[in-house]
């Protein structure tokens, strides 16, 4: 019988001196771009101002990601970041605007969302009076907070308990109707309300003019989307209120750019993004909701690893929000939906 | 032979380089002598079912792919793209070199110093232009955004103009469901000799790739300029009457062409499913083996 030889192609004893120079090549070159990189010191985070679109900018390394409108009436804040960064976060607001900060929005609870609602509120000024004009005597401290009246309920403790925010960080204007409409710096700004998805207490903020939405903690780009189940938070929600974010984007072209998206965390995004968001969201779901109807239970959904393919981007085995609570929170989700 | 060996060099003379080069002074690099300012064709001499027609679903041969992409691979549904805001996507700067129609470089100088400040890149197909900068500006901030064709800085390293490119889309690492995460970055070198240039990218994803993906494409300088140069694209309502924000996917073993490229050439599925050891020549001796032992039903 004839010993047929396999003879290795001509490439062969090229090809590890040409990975190694490659290899060598990307490790130098992406050790030497963290020159942008930010400030990875938890203790002394890095505050960034990143401008968006119009008159919208984005304010990153204070918890959640807080958005700026800022113009000739003032700046307009959506959520106030953790409540230890408030000199920090109205610093970086002056090095846009030296104008008044006017109003606050909240988009949740969250303690990086309204960590900074007093001290920053406090730093604002505010305008009242009637409808048949005002003078200087009606301009007094404190910026109005607004939310959405679950959002009030909760931190004053109406829902039960003790108040989990001092008064001075209440929302001041809650609001029930949906959605609700200001006009602030020449642009029309949605207030819209999302029921049940990161909590029952979500809004997400719309800048018509400057195109820009902030999205709260229903969309972030730094790990599976919390569901909140005890404050009211569904999967249903949460996928209702990405599919209501993509209503409200368009697209530039080739789906990037046009609406851009601010999300909870992470860095600035558009359509694509949230897209892409919105169909992992979906997928799982749709997993975890066919396992349930085979009647597995919880531990062997997990155990089927239904993440699995975004488990090393979105994914976490420690912290506040692991995969484990995410795929529990989703089937306790769906499971109470039956 | 002699163009792999001469390829080895000048990757290996761009690892030995002082790459912090990148950081350039205020004024810029100088005036390069090598520029490649002009209309590229592709060259389809390797990598044609891939480049041309398009793989064949669950056919991930040759790509150091996680397992994460292979299981988001079989879920992924090509009716996916028939969703509205699907039907335009743009493949990423890492695989949209793959199959141009053609490149046109151009160079935009300092009027006063005449030093490249940028190079631009227009790639026909999906009409995109990329900007390579040559003036050692930083790459922006983690929290800027991503685009199709990510943010790059390039210097000239000799005939070799390396290019570092971030912040790009998530998109596909094979256009058959094969995701790239929005964490991955790019190394090109764009290498000229006379009339042809090779591009070879190497793709680093931590997210969906075990190891870096290198991959190489040939192109030939143009005598003329092809006719098309733009992309109209309009999402439109491909199939009525289906649910709005509907997510077209397959549910974990449910994917009915799973075998269907593995039986129709006849490869192992263990081969089919792709991973590093499948990039290597090394594996055609496995895969001889595989060949040999029939796969028990």
């Amino acid at each position: 019988m004839t010993k047929k030889v396999f003879k290795p192609s001509p490439i062969a004893p090229h090809v590890a001196s040409i990975f190694a120079a490659v290899i060598f090549l990307a490790a130098t070159v992406l050790a030497d771009a963290a020159c942008a990189r930010q400030n990875q010191n938890p203790g002394n985070p890095e505050i960034q101002v990143l401008p968006v679109q119009g008159n919208v900018y984005m304010i990153a390394g204070s918890g959640g990601n807080i958005t700026l409108q800022a113009g000739p009436q003032g700046a307009l804040l959506v959520d106030t970041g953790n409540v230890q960064l408030s000199d920090k976060i109205i610093a970086a607001i002056r090095k846009v605007s030296d104008k008044p900060i006017r109003i606050i929005i909240n988009t949740s609870v969250d303690p990086d969302h309204v960590g900074g609602n007093e001290s920053i509120s406090k730093a604002g000024m505010s305008v009242i009076g009637g409808v048949v004009g005002y003078s200087a005597q009606d301009i007094q401290p404190g910026a109005p907070i607004l939310a959405h009246e679950n959002a009030f309920n909760r931190m004053n403790g109406m829902t039960g308990g003790k108040p989990s925010w001092p008064s001075g960080a209440w929302p001041t204007d809650p609001y029930s109707s949906s959605p609700k409409k200001l006009y602030s710096n020449d642009e029309g700004i949605e207030i819209i309300h999302v029921p049940a998805a990161h909590t029952d207490g979500d809004s997400i903020v719309f800048f018509r003019r400057s195109d820009v939405v902030s999205a709260g903690d229903i969309f972030v780009t730094t790990g599976y989307p919390v569901i909140d189940i005890q404050r009211g938070g569904s999967i249903a929600g949460i996928i209702d209120g990405l599919n209501r974010i993509l209503d409200l984007t368009i697209a530039k072209q080739e789906v990037e750019g046009g609406t851009y998206v601010i999300p909870g965390h992470g860095r600035i995004c558009d359509q694509f993004d949230v897209l892409e968001y919105r169909d992992m969201v979906t997928i799982v779901r749709d997993r975890i909701q066919d396992m349930i109807k085979k009647n597995k239970t919880l531990e062997e959904i997990k155990a089927a690893r239904p993440t699995e393919d975004y488990d090393a981007r979105y994914g976490a085995s420690t912290g506040p929000w692991t995969t484990a609570m995410f795929v529990e929170a989703v089937y306790k989700s769906l499971i109470t939906e039956k | 032979m002699k163009k792999t060996g001469l390829l080895g060099l000048l990757l290996l003379q761009g690892a030995l380089a002082n790459v912090s080069g990148f950081a350039q002074t205020p004024e810029g690099p100088p005036a390069s002598e090598f520029s490649l300012s002009g209309n590229w064709f592709p060259l389809y001499n390797e990598d044609l079912p891939e480049r041309g027609g398009g793989p064949e679903l669950v056919d991930y041969l040759g790509l150091p792919i996680t397992n994460g992409a292979r299981q988001m691979a079989l879920s992924w549904d090509p009716s996916r793209m028939t969703v509205e805001e699907h039907q335009c996507q743009v493949h990423v700067s890492p695989y949209i070199n793959r199959s141009p129609t053609q490149l046109e470089f151009w160079e935009e100088r300092d009027p006063e110093t005449q030093r490249v400040i940028a190079i631009k890149l227009y790639v026909s197909n999906y009409q995109q232009t990329r900007t390579i900068w040559m003036d050692g500006r930083p790459h922006p901030s983690e929290y800027a955004p991503h685009t199709w064709m990510g943010f790059s800085t390039g210097k000239w390293e000799g005939a070799v103009l390396t290019v570092y490119t971030t912040h790009i889309k998530q998109g596909f690492v094979r256009r058959n469901g094969l995701p790239e995460s929005d964490r991955a970055t790019l190394i090109e070198h764009y290498i000229r000799y006379g009339n042809l240039m090779t591009h070879v990218s190497i793709v680093t994803d931590p997210v969906y790739l075990t190891e870096p993906l290198v991959k190489s494409e040939d192109f030939s300088l143009a005598e003329y300029t092809a006719i098309s140069w733009t992309y109209s694209c309009e999402p439109v309502e491909e199939i009525t009457g289906l649910p709005k924000n509907r997510v077209p996917h397959f549910l974990p073993g449910q994917n009915p062409f799973l075998k269907e490229f593995a039986e129709r050439h006849g490869i192992p599925m263990q081969a089919v499913l792709g991973g590093a050891e499948t990039m290597y020549p090394e594996y055609q001796l496995k895969l001889e083996q595989m060949l040999k032992t029939p796969a028990k039903k």
